[in-house]
């Protein structure tokens, strides 16, 4: 591997919605290939701003945004958003959900079966493939979801709370089987969350964020590799790092206040 | 609510038909309404099998007018609903002329109706076109509107295109709107017709649909017949929305909540 690459840059960006209140402040922040990222804050820290703007959804208002070496719109088919729920179309079975990007790509359909069938069968969900949405339950829902972006094999996986309305033990599986599935075909990821547990599990970066503005108010470094099995959580460095996060949560709740 | 158990719904209509007709009689028995003004029912049976040949043809004839009139409505509807669905500018430019067209009752348009598209069949299937337009442009349009903003999320960020996101995305989410709309207008269509044929059907010549047979049974003062007719229109209609209920079934059941028989 190479010297670490930046794949996204913010530089001096700000975000307001017309004349509203600034909902980002001077964001500063380099992403770099292989990093995973999540994004931890209260509400209205505009960690969704942030990755709406990356996705090419909304422009900043000020600075500059760079996503893949090119604009955030450009770089839109080397990206995937996942967002919080599943946001399948119900009148399509699992199978032509994940086939959806492509069909928008304008892939052959014998190809978009091959893949869609390949992909459902890596998030363990071969079975179900002619399910409708409404038969599945919110996991499953939210594992096509991620067979569906890993469709177009993103450089770049934006995620904006995918497993906040999950039960804890689905949120742990699904933590552990995105790992997973990054050891297979290997993404960059922003993963926005509420959890404190998953951003450790998950991420060799944490930016905790704080509101009114929003802004980047500390960074977090997890050093615990990038093969991350479930006893990971039973280990007092894993607890230790929670606590240092929730500690700087709390300096920036304290702050906001 | 509290769901009553399966016999019951057989047995309630049922029963509160019976007590119906016992206060039909009793009035009729009490307040002595001759048959003429009020007939009893098993009169209404009778005049029913007595002309249920003619009723028979005239049904037809009807169902033949409310069904073109219902297609052209379903076909022209949708077509609109997705022009002005499809565009800001068309959608402010003619919703609110469609909406007074709307508010226009049918009834004052006749005369105007028969002078352009003619009497008999051409009058009847556009008077039924009308009346049953509205509402599925109406349904159609907000269906085509209510795509989840998610839904839409996921297609710009996909950079579909604008008919891939109306193809793909908007039209499947209009759909039970769409049916909605259809149910609707199952139930008008045939109304239509028959008000069609009453007003402008008697100059067709020949055999008339059940609008011509009420201006008929009217003028011989046939008023057993006359319900007779009322019967036979209602049936018409029952028939008119199981098809689209069918329809909505087929389309729908498989994904679309309204389906769902276990709650989770």
């Amino acid at each position: 591997m190479t010297a670490a690459q930046p794949i996204v840059e913010f530089r001096d960006v700000t975000k307001r919605y017309g004349d509203g209140p600034l909902v980002l402040d001077t964001v500063n922040l380099t992403v770099f290939r292989g990093d995973f990222i999540s994004l931890i804050g209260p509400s209205g820290c505009g960690k969704s701003t942030l990755l709406k703007l990356v996705a090419g959804l909304n422009p900043p208002s000020t600075g500059g945004l760079s996503v893949l070496g090119t604009t955030p719109k450009a770089a839109r088919d080397r990206q995937a958003f996942i967002f919080q729920d599943a946001t399948l179309l119900p009148w399509l079975t699992a199978r032509r959900n994940t086939e959806m990007l492509l069909r928008l790509r304008g892939e052959p359909e014998t190809e978009r079966r091959r893949k869609a069938a390949a992909l459902l069968d890596l998030v363990g969900l071969a079975h179900a493939a002619d399910y409708y949405p409404r038969q599945l339950s919110g996991g499953m829902k939210m594992r096509v979801s991620i067979a569906r972006a890993l469709s177009v094999a993103p450089e770049l996986l934006l995620l904006d709370e995918p497993f906040g309305a999950l039960d804890e033990m689905s949120r742990f599986r699904l933590n552990e089987e995105l790992l997973a599935l990054r050891a297979r075909t290997p993404f960059s990821a922003l993963f926005v969350t509420h959890s404190v547990a998953e951003a450790v599990f998950l991420s060799n970066r944490i930016l905790v964020m704080g509101a009114r503005p929003g802004r980047i108010a500390a960074e977090v470094t997890v050093n615990f590799g990038p093969v991350r099995t479930r006893e990971l959580r039973a280990e007092p460095a894993f607890q230790e790092k929670v606590n240092e996060v929730t500690r700087r949560l709390h300096g920036v709740e304290e702050h906001g206040a | 609510m509290k769901k009553p158990a399966g016999w019951m719904i057989w047995l309630l209509p049922v029963a509160s038909g019976l007590c119906f007709a016992a206060l039909w009689l009793g009035i009729k028995r009490l307040g002595d309404v001759s048959d003429w003004l009020l007939p009893t029912p098993v009169q209404i049976l009778e005049a029913a099998l007595q002309e249920r040949s003619r009723l028979l043809v005239a049904a037809g004839n009807t169902a033949l007018g409310a069904l073109a009139g219902f297609l052209l409505a379903a076909t022209s509807g949708l077509l609109l609903a997705l022009l002005i669905g499809a565009s800001r500018l068309l959608r402010a430019a003619f919703y609110p002329w469609l909406l007074v067209l709307q508010m226009t009752p049918v009834i004052v348009l006749t005369p105007i109706i028969v002078l352009w598209a003619g009497p008999g069949f051409p009058g009847i299937v556009t008077i039924t076109w009308l009346i049953s337009f509205f509402p599925i442009v109406a349904n159609t349009t907000q269906g085509l509107l209510s795509a989840d903003h998610n839904h839409v999320g996921l297609f710009r960020m996909a950079n579909a295109t604008r008919w891939q996101e109306l193809r793909l995305l908007r039209l499947p989410a209009a759909m039970p709107y769409y049916l909605a709309g259809l149910r609707i207008a199952a139930t008008l269509a045939p109304i239509g017709a028959i008000f069609g044929e009453y007003m402008v059907g008697n100059a067709a010549g020949g055999s008339g649909g059940l609008g011509f047979m009420v201006y008929v049974y009217n003028t011989q003062i046939k008023i057993p017949a006359l319900f007779a007719t009322a019967l036979t229109s209602c049936l018409l209609g029952f028939i008119f929305v199981a098809a689209v209920s069918l329809l909505n079934w087929a389309v729908l059941h498989k994904w679309h909540d309204s389906f769902d028989r276990n709650d989770h």
